[in-house]
């Protein structure tokens, strides 16, 4: 009794003594980060190439790193088939992650690739001095310039070109980010990724094919044809999602370059655990979606509970949805019922007075008879296309992107029926090849009768160069 | 020979310039392009505007009447010229006057690939193309006078308020590789002066005035950067000249880049 009585006002002693010492530690550390020492000579630092970052710092010391990062005036693609000319740090969109801690002592060498035609310079948010860096950074095409700093703030950083005419250099791709670790490092996790937002202003409209020169009036505008995470449409879908395994904790570093919105970044079936808000050490739980201001950050964190695709977007969902900005993070693992159990049951809801249906283009009585003709089977399945079908694959079946594949002079439609139906009723998921192009996304099943099948199917056969096929119910029947 | 044709030119235009300035004008309208032959000058009637930087309040500011060379000085042309003046070759060159890149695409001090030929020389310093125009008797054009004639296009003096034309401005600073072509594939401007915006910047005689005389430096301000860049210039919708003057302010006089190359004036 009496030992454990000791053992317990040894604790709160101890405790008491700990809760001093971490006080102390907190106010010495705000005030002389300036004075943290660092050992040894300059290291060459290890830099990330997005979606990538370099390894965490842990508990190191703070040291000397020399950081060197190459302008880059480049073609690349924006969008499938869509040419820009970007300007980058490291030669990608954003530019490369760059990963100290707080007392790291930088050299920083800029250089400017000889075939690059225009001066650039490099503004560090994470910089206490002019300019953030941009005036002993300026360098000419062919040069070099080393300009040195302490990292004293903690924190998640933008950095930027700030050469005049400052925001056509952003709005080509000139930003990226600087992390500042903690003294000890970031709690660990089991993945890191890097994304970054920005907004991109072209002459021709949003996939309007070839080469894009930057359109400085719509830029002034503010209104962007592309607004995407990492440079590229889709590069962060498909074979470049970012991964991870159900159950484990993940990291993303969120950056907003701009230049000129503000992003309203969530990501779709999940809850940030953690969100360090702007990037700085204020840490909020439990949230949806966080603001990232153009020439912000912010650093969220998650626990993938379930397998699912994760959908990074920019909530101001037009841009996602239209303009670009969206982002896989595939889950893959075990199912945990507990917490997503999917759909358990598909019923019919029958709304009480449901008059609706008479308002409906496709008459009820349609259902009854079945078409007495070939052309009464394409006026009815025409309707039902523009029920249905026409939001994605487009009002001509000329599809969407690289999302929708087209119905017009399709040669997956036309070379298989049942498979055609059976992509109908079943609905499809994969990749599929039609026409040359590759698309990877899913069709839902239609929840429509044989009849209703038959029809919509005999019309797309019958439509716009397809092979006029016709698709009776007794078709579709054999293949439920 | 080509040299003394242009040095002829030279002195007639410095003492008669009043009298050929019509024929000249003509003269270097009916010659369509390759500037293998002497660089016929391109006269330019002076007149008030106002420059992007460099000006209180946006004052207009005078440019009197002056004489340009319509086509960029090329390879061949520079091969010549360092045939003649040894020291300006670069195994000979100071490295006070001109850095490690001088002339490194040349295959050695006379030699470089023959499409070059008719092709701007880059990779000069302001040094080296000081020295080239003296020796034809002529001089760089001062940045007020280059942008006065940079303002034209084929129809009007002054076309920077033309959105189409600004914008084609733009869009050829993004393209690559324009060093390599033959000078002269484009019109010229309403002054029968080609290729000002297409291929190269170009030197000027008081490149680095504007933003080291300003006090902008001694304030130790951030002078062309970030919304700083924006503090004194006169038109804050012309990019291709904020480019210009930023390209500008990045380079010292013995700097030598693939993309620099320069005309005379006189």
């Amino acid at each position: 009794m009496k030992v454990k009585r000791n053992v317990f006002a040894y604790a709160t002693a101890l405790c008491m003594v700990l809760m001093l010492v971490s006080c102390e530690n907190k106010t010495s550390a705000l005030k002389d980060n300036t004075k943290i020492k660092t050992v040894g000579t300059y290291e060459l630092a290890e830099l990330g190439v997005p979606p990538h970052v370099p390894p965490p710092v842990g508990n190191r010391s703070a040291k000397k790193l020399r950081v060197e990062l190459e302008i880059i005036e480049k073609k690349g693609e924006i969008a499938e088939g869509v040419e820009y000319v970007f300007w980058t740090f490291g030669g990608t969109v954003p530019g490369s992650f760059i990963r100290g801690r707080v007392g790291d002592e930088i050299e920083f060498v800029l250089k400017n690739h000889p075939d690059n035609k225009l001066p650039h310079n490099i503004d560090l948010h994470a910089v206490t001095g002019q300019g953030g860096g941009a005036e002993a950074s300026f360098v000419a095409p062919g040069h070099q310039k080393t300009f040195k700093f302490k990292l004293i703030n903690p924190g998640l950083y933008v950095y930027h070109c700030a050469t005049a005419p400052v925001g056509m250099h952003i709005a080509n791709g000139m930003y990226g980010l600087i992390l500042v670790e903690p003294e000890g490092g970031l709690p660990p996790v089991d993945r890191e990724y890097y994304v970054m937002q920005g907004d991109f202003y072209t002459q021709g409209k949003h996939g309007e094919p070839g080469l894009q020169a930057f359109d400085m009036q719509k830029a002034y505008d503010e209104e962007p044809d592309y607004v995407l995470f990492n440079g590229k449409v889709g590069a962060l879908t498909n074979e470049d999602k970012l991964v991870a395994k159900a159950g484990e904790t993940i990291r993303l570093f969120v950056g907003n370059g701009g230049p000129n919105l503000v992003s309203s970044f969530h990501v779709i079936g999940e809850i940030f655990d953690k969100v360090y808000i702007e990037g700085g050490s204020a840490i909020n739980n439990n949230v949806q979606t966080t603001l990232v201001p153009a020439g912000g950050a912010a650093i969220v964190e998650l626990k993938a509970e379930v397998p699912s695709n994760l959908i990074l977007v920019d909530h101001s969902i037009f841009r996602t949805f239209n303009k670009g900005a969206l982002g896989i993070l595939n889950v893959e693992g075990e199912k945990n019922n507990l917490v997503f159990e999917g759909e358990v049951l598909d019923g019919i809801y029958n709304p009480e007075g449901a008059t609706m249906h008479k308002d409906a283009n496709v008459p009820a009585t349609q259902e009854a008879k079945p078409a007495a003709t070939k052309e009464e089977s394409i006026a009815r399945g025409k309707q039902i296309y523009n029920n249905a079908c026409f939001a994605c694959h487009q009002p001509s079946g000329e599809g969407l992107g690289t999302v929708f594949p087209p119905l017009a002079g399709s040669d997956f439609l036309n070379a298989d029926k049942d498979r055609a139906i059976s992509a109908v009723i079943h609905g499809l998921e994969g990749e599929i090849t039609v026409n040359g192009q590759t698309y990877n996304s899913q069709m839902p099943a239609q929840i429509l009768s044989d009849e209703e099948v038959a029809n919509v199917m005999t019309f797309l056969y019958n439509s716009w160069g397809n092979n006029g096929t016709v698709v009776s119910p007794e078709d579709v029947k054999k293949l439920r | 020979m080509l040299n003394r044709v242009s040095i002829w030119y030279g002195k007639m235009n410095s003492i008669q310039r009043s009298l050929l300035a019509s024929m000249i004008f003509g003269l270097s309208l009916m010659y369509s392009s390759h500037a293998s032959d002497t660089n016929h000058m391109a006269d330019v009637s002076g007149g008030y505007f106002v420059p992007m930087y460099g000006v209180v309040d946006n004052e207009s500011v005078f440019v009197d009447s002056f004489s340009i060379m319509p086509h960029l000085v090329t390879n061949q042309e520079f091969l010549t010229f360092v045939r003649e003046n040894r020291k300006w070759m670069k195994s000979n060159v100071r490295r006070l006057f001109a850095d490690e890149g001088y002339l490194s695409y040349w295959t050695s001090d006379t030699t470089f690939t023959d499409s070059l030929k008719f092709a701007p020389v880059a990779s000069v310093s302001w040094f080296a193309a000081k020295a080239y125009c003296e020796c034809q008797g002529m001089r760089l054009p001062t940045t007020n006078e280059w942008e006065f004639v940079a303002m034209a296009d084929s129809k009007v003096v002054d076309a920077r308020k033309d959105s189409v034309y600004t914008a084609s401005i733009l869009k050829a600073y993004e393209l690559r590789g324009t060093n390599l072509l033959p000078v002269g594939l484009y019109p010229p401007n309403i002054w029968g002066v080609y290729d000002i915006h297409k291929y190269v910047w170009e030197w000027t005689s008081d490149f680095n005035a504007i933003m080291i005389s300003g006090e902008n430096r001694d304030n130790n301000n951030a002078g062309l950067f970030c919304g700083a860049g924006s503090l004194g210039a006169s038109d804050l919708m012309n990019y291709a000249a904020f480019m210009r003057y930023a390209f500008r302010n990045s380079i010292e006089a013995k700097y030598t880049l693939r993309g620099l190359g320069f005309r005379c004036a006189l």
